[in-house]
């Protein structure tokens, strides 16, 4: 029985690792679509002056950039156990005499790794195209941020996916909740600059909000609203219970 | 020893009973079948067993464990092939079996040693290397059988195994089912709604229809009680014969359907003369007669009253059920 649980986690973020790197396609545009972000949008904004943002405008957006690009890659982990629940697969996982709590882990973890990979990726050309590094104290944080939001990320997609039967849903799911979170986001401008009080109020019930200021006063210590620090606090509470929720959800839904 | 036993296991869905208040045993060693129509609640009753469905009421044990408190337990014990493939296409073969095997908790050397003999058994060795997506039905369907049997499990579920296979295929499958029943001692429960699968490879059936069970027994035993032999015919006026026929006491039963009567009776063939006879001094004309052993068709008719083609052509017309594939074997 012990020996189950830790093998079941393995053998569950191999099998994600394999199919990952099998499905050459994924790989692929998951690292080439947010550079298009970052490229096209960090140059074609290079030229605005937004007030109150230090740096180039390439510096402001490039850690919203590897935000996004850890939250897609994430989210789909997440809900890609739809994908196993429409395939069948899910059974075969689900009669087997692990704790369900493993499951999730496995998946978690699989799923974590990904969005880092990509993150970590997109972060290398970010740097390569002169966004600065704070200091190494910094790097390490954002990568903790990017760990925390990547869980966060898979828990919220384990939600909707315990909560939809097929493919239908996701897409307004991603219209109707990501692009406003993504916009309230500050991740394309300063949103204590530009945007009305009520608005800035929404930004601030922004989950995203927080993983971006996290990552951009981390990373570059340039254009952050609140401390690093106080943001992982945030970060680290909010994961804790989106993870709670998608296991419970997951616990609950029958194959 | 009981190895599965139920107690008024019932499963709904929104106020439709798919599983109504079963009851059964299944003893240790035994190859066990649910016999039924599509729609009866055979997958049900099995994703019930398998504790991947919560049972509305009623409880069961499998190899002594409760389905609802000692759910850990009973998946230990327990190997499920599904009816729908569960393979995960894009691993090969050997992968597919190997994340079983480590999901069982197996140790290195007793996964080596099952996927190469178990693989050698479903004759998939030579393809172990590729990927699923690209596998046949029937390769694919070897292949869950023998991740089934990779942690040796007490029970195998077997639901609907040779659905929409070739005829070769399914002779082979079944030869698996019966060698591993003997070679490891696996105590099988299948679902099936094919009768020749049923008579082939099961010890006991259970008649399964609309969530009940309609009767359960040897398959001899079931086949006995519908008579020795049956009498099936078609002539001009069926409700006279019929009623004519009612007065005799040597048909142990008579039914009518919709355009042929069965009888049955002892020593059938020397019956025909005398059925013949009976007819014509009540002036029917009687266009085909046909004598033979009662097969499982004949017992399902007689207690659902209906062919199990009947019963799948009625669900689909319900519109939500797959169409039949069973072929009626009376007319000739």
């Amino acid at each position: 029985m012990n020996r189950k649980n830790p093998q079941a986690i393995y053998v569950l973020w191999l099998r994600q690792m394999k199919r990952f790197l099998r499905a050459k396609s994924r790989v692929l545009t998951t690292i080439v679509q947010p550079l298009f972000f970052l490229f096209i949008l960090g140059f074609g904004f290079n030229i605005a002056v937004f007030p109150g943002m230090q740096g180039s405008y390439i510096n402001f957006l490039a850690p919203g950039i590897i935000a996004m690009a850890i939250l897609f890659s994430s989210m789909f982990t997440g809900v890609s156990v739809l994908w196993d629940k429409q395939s069948g697969f899910l059974q075969e996982v689900l009669v087997a005499p692990v704790s369900r709590l493993s499951i999730v882990i496995g998946r978690t973890l699989g799923g974590a790794t990904i969005a880092l990979f990509q993150g970590i990726i997109i972060m290398i050309i970010a740097i390569a195209l002169g966004v600065p590094i704070v200091s190494n104290e910094g790097l390490l944080l954002t990568l903790i941020i990017m760990v925390l939001l990547s869980f966060t990320a898979v828990g919220f997609g384990l939600i909707i996916a315990s909560k939809m039967h097929d493919f239908e849903g996701f897409q307004s799911i991603m219209s109707l909740i990501l692009m406003p979170l993504l916009f309230l986001s500050s991740m394309f401008y300063p949103v204590t600059e530009s945007l009305p009080g009520w608005l800035q109020i929404l930004s601030y019930c922004n989950p995203l909000f927080y993983m971006i200021d996290g990552i951009r006063g981390s990373l570059t210590g340039i254009n952050n609203i609140l401390d690093p620090l106080v943001d992982l606090g945030i970060i680290l509470t909010l994961c804790i219970i989106i993870m709670g929720l998608g296991t419970y959800f997951f616990n609950k839904s029958e194959a | 020893m009981d190895i599965i036993a139920t107690e008024n296991l019932t499963k709904t869905f929104n106020g439709f009973i798919a599983v109504d208040h079963i009851s059964f045993s299944v003893r240790k060693g035994e190859v066990f079948g649910f016999l039924g129509p599509n729609g009866a609640g055979k997958t049900t009753t099995i994703k019930m067993l398998t504790t991947l469905l919560f049972p509305t009421e009623g409880s069961a044990t499998i190899a002594g464990f409760d389905i609802l408190k000692q759910r850990a337990d009973v998946r230990e014990n327990i190997g499920v092939v599904f009816q729908e493939p569960a393979l995960d296409t894009e691993l090969t073969g050997r992968e597919n079996l190997d994340f079983h095997a480590r999901m069982y908790g197996l140790s290195q050397e007793v996964r080596k040693k099952r996927v190469f003999k178990l693989l050698t058994l479903v004759d998939l060795l030579e393809k172990k290397d590729v990927l699923v997506k690209h596998y046949s039905g029937g390769m694919k369907r070897r292949l869950e059988i023998a991740r089934g049997l990779m942690h040796s499990p007490t029970v195998l579920f077997l639901d609907e195994p040779t659905l929409g296979l070739d005829a070769q295929t399914r002779r082979a499958i079944w030869e698996y089912i019966k060698q591993l029943n003997k070679d490891e001692n696996t105590t099988i429960f299948l679902t099936t709604h094919y009768m020749d699968e049923a008579d082939f490879l099961c010890d006991r059936i259970g008649i399964i229809d609309h969530g009940k069970i309609l009767v359960m027994n040897t398959v001899d035993i079931l086949k006995k009680s519908v008579g020795n032999d049956v009498i099936t015919l078609s002539c001009s006026d069926i409700q006279k014969l019929q009623k004519r026929l009612e007065q005799e006491s040597w048909i142990s039963k008579i039914t009518l359907h919709a355009s042929f009567l069965t009888l049955g009776v002892e020593r059938g063939e020397e019956k025909i003369p005398v059925i013949f006879d009976i007819a014509r001094t009540i002036n029917v004309t009687i266009s085909s007669v046909d004598v033979r052993r009662p097969t499982l068709d004949d017992v399902f008719l007689y207690y659902t009253g209906r062919s199990i083609r009947e019963q799948d052509l009625e669900a689909s017309h319900n519109g939500t059920k797959k169409p039949a594939r069973f072929r009626l074997r009376w007319q000739k």
